[in-house]
């Protein structure tokens, strides 16, 4: 059975329209993309889909009372909501650097992208 | 207020965003005596609340988040010296000539006033609300601009409702549909004016990460819910944005998100007598990105409503050269300027007038989304082939110095089929 997903690139913001075919779950010819990060963020995605997410978690003393996070590497799409519930129960104090480390989950390092 | 602390310096940047930032820091580098001044807390604008990815990557060819962006630039705002002051409201711009110009701020120090020769005026934008786009109804609490919902969200930490529904389809309304989303609550819909999204490709991806409904063609025209929003009412719209009568259908939600567009914060300009460009919002401006008002800069979304920060960074590096030309020549020499004017399928374009004196960067919007098309400058012959152009990606073209010096009178830009 030959299927053919369409979606568009989120590597970067050009937002390349990628065409990926699958022929019994093996991987066909690729389309659309313009860089091979592009290529390889499409076999992925039909694969094993990844994100990086980004959210705030709660810190004490700060100047807000929020400082903004991003994962270190993209997670699988489906343990999204285990990590966000993960991160809704952080808490940190003040001061906190951009490019601190706040806390690991399952090896992925949870980084500030905002000072506090 | 004349008897007001006066202080004094070379240029006065208005706005702490990426605009203002990218304005002191060149503008300090090219050896002018700089004063930023922000209304916010803190520096950076609205970035800071903007914690998803996708700033930067031509600026410093790396992917960053907003904080991130912001950080860098407040970093080297800082490293290099440049006097800022937070919480400091501008209450007005007063221009007694060319060189003579004075602006008169509040702050938790006090009211100042400041002499300046120049001004780099980086406001920003207001989004537009729920009064502007035609939503009538009660006014229970739960309505809010997508920004506002950011600024809850990103930086107090508090959750604005739990069923959502969005109207706009713009980058900021889907970048917070994924906000409330990860955050567990329900978008019920995102609901577009437009036969098609507003927002870059990218983020439309978003709608399918998470399974949310995307209405085209349709509109909120009714909010219910007296102490708080229960429902809103949509109705399908034709092709010509008329609503079609029997399309009636009420979605239950206790909050609205209005995300339908920004407005150039043009207040203190239009005081002053600015000249403002009706279909941007925003100045008119020449290739340095100065106003009517000789000596009066602008940049960033104050001038015209960017897709990306790294443009609104350029624009602000740009008019802090025009300042330090403007301070060196007590004026822009330029005796010729050549009108760009708006062809076939462009909504809106700056700068206006362009010197031929120097390579200019053009940032325009089409009106309707076309394929296979040719960007088309016919008075100096210059043409260039795009696959795809829509209303919501921003057009940057760059003209050369010597291209432009063709034109006699005017330049137009048009985007034509081919």
């Amino acid at each position: 059975m030959k299927k053919t997903y369409r979606f568009t690139c989120i590597v970067c913001p050009l937002g390349c329209a990628l065409e990926v075919e699958v022929e019994n779950g093996k991987i066909g010819e690729v389309k659309g993309y313009t860089c091979p990060r592009g290529k390889e963020w499409a076999i992925e995605e039909v694969t094993n889909p990844k994100r990086v997410v980004m959210s705030v978690i709660k810190v004490r003393n700060g100047a807000l009372p929020t400082v903004s996070v991003k994962t270190a590497e993209p997670v699988p799409k489906e343990k999204i909501p285990e990590l966000m519930e993960f991160l809704s129960k952080l808490e940190v104090d003040a001061p906190v650097n951009v490019g601190d480390v706040i806390a690991e989950w399952h090896g992925v390092k949870i980084v500030a992208t905002r000072g506090a | 207020m004349n008897d007001l602390p006066m202080l004094n310096y070379d240029v006065v940047v208005i706005g702490g965003g990426p605009a203002g930032m990218a304005a002191a820091v060149r503008a300090k580098k090219l050896g002018l005596k700089v004063l930023l001044l922000d209304d916010n807390d803190y520096l950076g604008g609205i970035l800071p609340q903007c914690i998803h990815p996708g700033f930067g990557l031509h600026y410093f060819k790396e992917e960053l988040t907003g904080p991130e962006f912001a950080a860098r630039f407040a970093k080297r705002l800082v490293e290099l010296g440049v006097d800022y002051r937070t919480a400091a409201r501008v209450l007005e711009i007063k221009n007694y000539s060319d060189l003579e110009k004075v602006v008169v701020f509040s702050s938790p120090s006090g009211a100042y006033q400041v002499w300046t020769r120049t001004i780099i005026y980086a406001a920003g934008a207001r989004e537009r609300h729920a009064f502007e786009i035609g939503i009538v109804g009660d006014r229970g609490a739960g309505i809010y601009t997508a920004g506002e919902a950011q600024t809850l969200m990103d930086i107090y930490g508090v959750m604005p409702g739990k069923e959502i529904v969005i109207v706009g389809s713009g980058d900021v309304g889907l970048i917070m549909a994924r906000r409330f989303a990860l955050e567990g609550a329900k978008v019920k819909a995102v609901i577009e004016l437009m036969p098609y999204p507003g927002g870059l490709a990218r983020n439309i991806m978003i709608l399918r990460d998470f399974d949310i409904p995307l209405y085209l063609s349709h509109k909120v025209v009714e909010v219910r819910g007296k102490e708080r929003v229960e429902r809103v009412k949509i109705v399908k719209v034709d092709e010509n944005l008329r609503e079609i009568p029997g399309t009636e259908f009420w979605i239950e939600a206790d909050t609205l998100i209005i995300s339908a567009g920004l407005v150039p914060n043009v207040k203190l300009l239009t005081a002053i007598g600015v000249e403002i460009d009706p279909a941007t919002g925003g100045p008119v401006v020449n290739d340095l990105f100065e106003t009517s008002v000789p000596g009066i800069f602008a940049a960033g979304n104050s001038v015209i409503i960017n897709d990306l920060v790294d443009y609104v960074a350029e624009q602000g590096e740009l008019a802090a050269e025009g300042a330090r030309l403007f301070i060196d020549k007590e004026g822009i020499p330029t005796r010729r300027w050549i009108k760009l004017e708006k062809g076939e399928n462009v909504r809106l374009l700056v700068p206006h007038y362009l010197s031929g004196e120097r390579d200019v960067w053009i940032y325009a919007r089409v009106s309707k989304p076309m394929e296979n098309v040719e960007v088309r400058f016919p008075e100096i012959g210059k043409k260039l082939r795009l696959p795809v152009v829509k209303p919501a990606e921003m057009l940057r073209v760059k003209l050369r110095r010597e291209e432009i010096a063709k034109a006699r009178d005017g330049i137009t830009m048009e985007v034509v089929p081919l």
